[in-house]
């Protein structure tokens, strides 16, 4: 099953992998990181790996797998 | 389970300084990732601008060297005739290419070097706080036009790709974006042919990319991905995007 992991330590909370998602499965942490940002959180749930998410990343932050 | 996306060779693994949400990430890594693809990363010289991509030289896997404002394409220039095995690119913001590099991008593009320029638009100064760019939309805010751009007294929006457009020296000319995740294909695409078109020593190739800018956009901090909607709404019909000139197609025909 695919699915989609955040470095909780590089994400910045830009949200660009959630507006982009086309499944709508990504969504924000409620607790905040080590860098003092919401981080985006794993999808497993509905991720089809379309890489989307991984595409738009500018903290190189999200891995896909399959 | 197989990772389907790894870190690009080019790019060494350290947090970049930019701002949450900005283009210039995304940039980065489609430059790397093209330097893999294409094999070149081991005599690939890269130049750094001034402005919020002056650090470039400590993400890009490559050597890299860092100059005067906006001097990117004469120091390519000179970098590319000493050691014309070099690949060489130029990574410029708008503030720089667009204003004080003005001169040395289009001499550059006269005498067709053959060299690569990346131009990332975000129409505004980012790294001196957001003042009015030469790039600054009618009406859009900035700290240096607080009520917005007007006509009257700031003139309208330099459109690059189009000026260039007219120079018999540019052989490749493309405008993408980076807002969403189809732009970020096509960016990758244009970028990589910019790279052939070096490597096969066609000439001039610049890729103009609209990128955000959501600190100095204004963006709320709880959601940066809103800069997006700036970008399609705001920036895209200005300048619209497409291939203004590609030499090396119309040789074919």
């Amino acid at each position: 099953m695919p699915k989609m992991e955040v470095d909780v330590d590089k994400c910045k909370g830009c949200y660009l992998c959630i507006q982009v998602c086309p499944k709508k499965c990504i969504a924000k942490s409620d607790k905040f990181s080590k860098t003092g940002y919401y981080p985006a959180m794993d999808a497993t749930e509905g991720c089809i790996a379309c890489l989307a998410c991984a595409r738009i990343c500018p903290d190189l932050a999200v891995k896909v797998y399959k | 389970m197989q990772l389907l996306n790894k870190r690009p060779e080019s790019l060494l693994d350290v947090k970049m300084h930019y701002c949450p949400g900005c283009g210039h990430g995304i940039v980065h890594r489609l430059v790397a990732e093209v330097m893999d693809e294409l094999g070149i990363r081991e005599r690939t010289i890269g130049v750094a601008p001034v402005g919020c991509a002056v650090f470039a030289d400590t993400y890009f896997n490559c050597d890299m060297i860092q100059g005067p404002h906006g001097r990117g394409p004469a120091e390519a220039t000179g970098i590319k005739r000493a050691k014309p095995g070099t690949i060489v690119f130029s990574y410029q913001g708008d503030g720089d290419l667009a204003s004080i590099g003005m001169a040395e991008i289009v001499h550059a593009a006269i005498r067709s070097e053959n060299i690569t320029v990346i131009f990332i638009n975000n129409a505004i100064y980012g790294m001196t706080g957001g003042q009015m760019a030469p790039t600054t939309l009618i009406g859009q805010k900035a700290t240096t036009c607080v009520e917005g751009r007007t006509a009257k007294q700031a003139g309208y929006p330099i459109k690059m790709c189009e000026m260039l457009a007219t120079i018999d020296g540019a052989t490749y000319l493309e405008r993408t974006t980076v807002h969403n995740a189809a732009g970020v294909i096509k960016a990758k695409n244009a970028i990589k042919k910019a790279f052939q078109n070096q490597i096969d020593g066609k000439g001039f190739s610049m890729v103009e990319v609209l990128s955000m800018c959501p600190t100095n956009w204004g963006t709320r901090l709880d959601n940066p991905s809103e800069a997006t909607k700036y970008v399609a709404e705001g920036m895209m019909p200005v300048f619209p995007l497409g291939v203004y000139k590609d030499a090396c197609a119309a040789d074919k025909k």
